[in-house]
């Protein structure tokens, strides 16, 4: 593996030499476990380690609760309900499991957040972030098509509106929403597919974790400060990291203790909270819900999908130029997916030369503004879309997009960053060092 | 302590209304149940007099699909001893498929069988009313009066089994349904509400007659019988049956957080006196 120099595996015995010349299982295992990892890293690194838990975790209880599941749409719901009391420990299985999908989302967007701060998308780490972007895409189809398999209210009706966004697709519309459903309505075909897709995604997730983890293993981590490790000798390259074992496996398995604990007193005491009461009622095609709401993790896009009605102008306009082709409807589903595929293209919208928002003054309002930005999407997601409501998601639509496709690009040319630190080691020892007082004093002026 | 809480219709996200929900409001009381809170568990008593109240009152129509007879000998719940249980049962009868050569017949129940569905059609099946009527997102869609007030499911069954009042004057008599200060999802006369689609009143018009009006049963264990008391007592048993393993799931929720929190002290330590040694050059002491 190129990347950080570092010692590579040595096998010692005899016996270890035998397979390690037929299979280096564990030159790859030590690789990786010591891999060098900058000392800076701060607890916004934890998540990836939770995140790789919970997927194992998910898989886990998803497993065991295919085994009592039933995916009919006369059986489904009471299926769920004998886990629930029947199974043996099965209400746990399904209340880690439903909740253990929140856990996911709380998990990602905090890592997402995370590494837009500290730009930890930028060169040379694009592929990383694509990958991660492709997980989160099928992480939010996994819990999708979840969502359905209890069979309840929301479940029926959420899929039928979110599968109707396909239809708001011009000419090939409706075709794609019946290939989705595999009828011309959601039923039995929806939720037999879906069920097998929902089991089959997360082992893609996984093996995209891999792949993510291979990925950035090879770019050497990000850090708080954006400044790279030195790689001109190994003994550089040891001044700025510590190896990932035993330091920073320690650091993970605390923090992530610390949020299980959180997780399951949710679990056990307050386990429906997070979920729609409407999901406790049997599908009924015949009665909709008064307001279909998606999950929490989902409203912030949901908000998205509904700010752009048929009188915002670009709406307006776009009908126009299209000759009506783009109406309202599928307006609002470009808009959806395209707020997420601006994430993705951040690392070519962002033109600071500057990796971290550390050292970013204007950027970090502008940052701080998105967070905030992403919160209130989530809760006029909720709202239903009427009074002011609308309003507030277009304006929060607007920031969205205009943080990606103008603020991000034109801070770069305008900003002038403050000092970055010469090296990782610096920054680590200002914060640490006794001798220093623990103030970044050690500083070089940036390029 | 009893506060009363007016809560917005839009609010109210998720009480299953039809399409049809009306802008309204309706009155949710914070009623105090022994099964809230982490700590809480169902008071057996209770249980047994909200069973008491399903079978002689709410069994007439409605349903309790999902439970099982012998679920209440289960622990954590009405706890009746099971030659009670099997005496339960027998007083229902079910429809079972192996009989009369496979033609099927009608025998009594066992307690492996199930409470019967819904006797009639537009009743709804009482199994998971406790979690299906959860849903007071309030205030502003926050979810924070379910979080700080353990507002949910029984506070609103209690509220609407109390909530039966006088119609508002500006209803005609003839207008179906009946009158309640908690339900939000019924008809509405046009004569109540105002120029600005505002009503005038709380609550909408139920199709379910008011079923406790004080005193329908007689407790053995002397408990008054007042419509509130009898509807609370009810709403208990209806979140036993909605969450027959509440008070497992929040042992085992204590286990794990106790253990948990333990492991992270533990991992706490270590951490430090790992990175002693890196953060500031000497071992620690």
């Amino acid at each position: 593996m190129s990347g950080i120099p570092h010692d590579h595996y040595e096998p010692k015995t005899g016996g270890e030499r035998w397979l390690n010349n037929r299979l280096p299982v564990l030159g790859l295992l030590y690789d990786t476990l010591m891999i060098p990892t900058p000392k800076n890293l701060n607890w916004m690194w934890i998540w990836g380690i939770v995140l790789t838990f919970t997927l194992a975790l998910q898989i886990v209880t998803g497993i065991v609760l295919v085994m009592h599941y039933t995916p009919h749409v006369d059986l489904a719901f009471a299926s769920v309900e004998h886990i629930m009391r029947d199974v043996n420990g099965g209400f746990m299985l399904r209340y880690i499991h439903s909740n253990g999908a929140s856990l996911f989302f709380v998990a990602v967007y905090l890592h997402i957040f995370r590494s837009l701060y500290y730009g930890s998308y930028k060169a040379p780490r694009e592929v990383t972030w694509i990958i991660g972007i492709l997980m989160y895409l099928l992480m939010m189809g996994t819990a999708f098509m979840g969502y359905v398999l209890p069979w309840g209210q929301m479940s029926f009706h959420g899929t039928a509106v979110i599968t109707g966004l396909f239809g708001a697709v011009p000419f090939v519309g409706e075709a794609i929403q019946t290939w989705l459903l595999g009828a011309s309505a959601v039923g039995q075909p929806a939720l037999n597919r879906f069920f097998s897709l929902h089991y089959l995604m997360p082992f893609l997730i996984a093996g995209l974790t891999i792949v993510h983890i291979w990925a950035f293993h090879s770019t050497g981590n990000n850090n708080p400060t954006g400044v790279e490790v030195r790689r001109t000798s190994k003994e550089e390259a040891k001044r700025d990291t510590l190896p990932f074992w035993p330091y920073f496996v320690l650091k993970d398995l605390f923090a992530l203790a610390l949020i299980l604990a959180v997780f399951f007193a949710i679990v056990g005491f307050m386990p429906n909270y997070l979920g729609h009461p409407d999901n406790y009622i049997e599908a009924n095609p015949l009665a909709t819900p008064a307001h279909i709401v998606p999950e929490w993790y989902f409203l912030p896009f949901y908000a998205i999908l509904r700010a752009f009605t048929a009188d915002v102008w670009i709406v307006m306009f776009t009908n126009w130029i299209t000759f009506g082709i783009v109406d309202a409807k599928f307006f609002g589903v470009l808009a959806m997916f395209g707020a997420i595929a601006v994430i993705a293209l951040a690392p070519w919208l962002d033109t600071s030369s500057v990796r971290s928002g550390r050292y970013r003054p204007m950027f970090k309002w502008w940052f701080a503004l998105l967070v905030v930005d992403f919160i209130v999407l989530m809760w006029v997601g909720a709202m239903p879309a009427e009074g002011i409501y609308p309003y507030i998601a277009l304006l929060g639509a607007t920031y969205w997009f205009a943080y990606f496709l103008v603020i991000l690009p034109i801070l770069g040319v305008i900003e002038k960053p403050l000092p970055i630190p010469a090296t990782i080691e610096d920054d680590f020892k200002a914060h640490y060092d006794k001798e220093t007082g623990g103030t970044h004093t050690v500083v070089k002026p940036a390029e | 302590m009893l506060k009363q809480v007016t809560l917005a219709a839009v609010a109210a996200l998720g009480l299953a209304a039809p399409a049809t929900a009306a802008e309204t409001e309706v009155h949710i009381t914070d009623y105090d149940f022994p099964f809230e809170g982490p700590f809480g568990s169902f008071d057996q008593m209770q249980l047994q007099r909200g069973l008491q109240i399903y079978t002689e009152v709410c069994a007439a129509c409605h349903g309790l699909q999902y439970v099982a007879f012998r679920n209440l000998h289960d622990e954590g719940g009405p706890g009746l001893p099971e030659d009670q249980v099997r005496a339960y049962a027998a007083q229902f009868e079910v429809f079972d498929e192996a009989l009369a050569d496979g033609d099927g017949d009608w025998r009594p129940a066992t307690p492996n069988d199930k409470f019967p569905k819904s006797a009639m059609a537009e009743a709804p099946d009482l199994s998971l009313m406790a979690k299906s009527r959860a849903g007071f997102h309030g205030p502003y869609g926050t979810g924070l009066n379910q979080l700080f007030k353990g507002m949910g499911g029984p506070e609103y069954i209690t509220s609407l089994l109390a909530g039966y009042e006088e119609a508002p004057e500006c209803a005609p008599e003839d207008f179906p349904g009946y009158y309640n200060v908690a339900f939000n999802a019924g008809g509405f006369p046009e004569e109540c509400i105002d120029e600005e689609g505002h009503h005038k009143a709380p609550g909408s018009w139920i199709a379910m007659p008011p079923p406790l009006l004080g005193d329908d049963v007689v407790y053995a264990d002397g408990h008054p019988a007042t419509v509130v008391e009898t509807s609370k007592d009810v709403t208990a048993f209806l979140m036993w049956t909605a969450e027959p393993k509440l008070e497992a799931r929040k042992q085992a929720g204590f286990t794990a957080v106790l253990f948990l929190g333990i492991l992270a002290v533990l991992l706490y330590l270590t951490n430090k006196r790992i990175w002693y040694r890196a953060k500031y050059g000497k071992p620690e002491e």
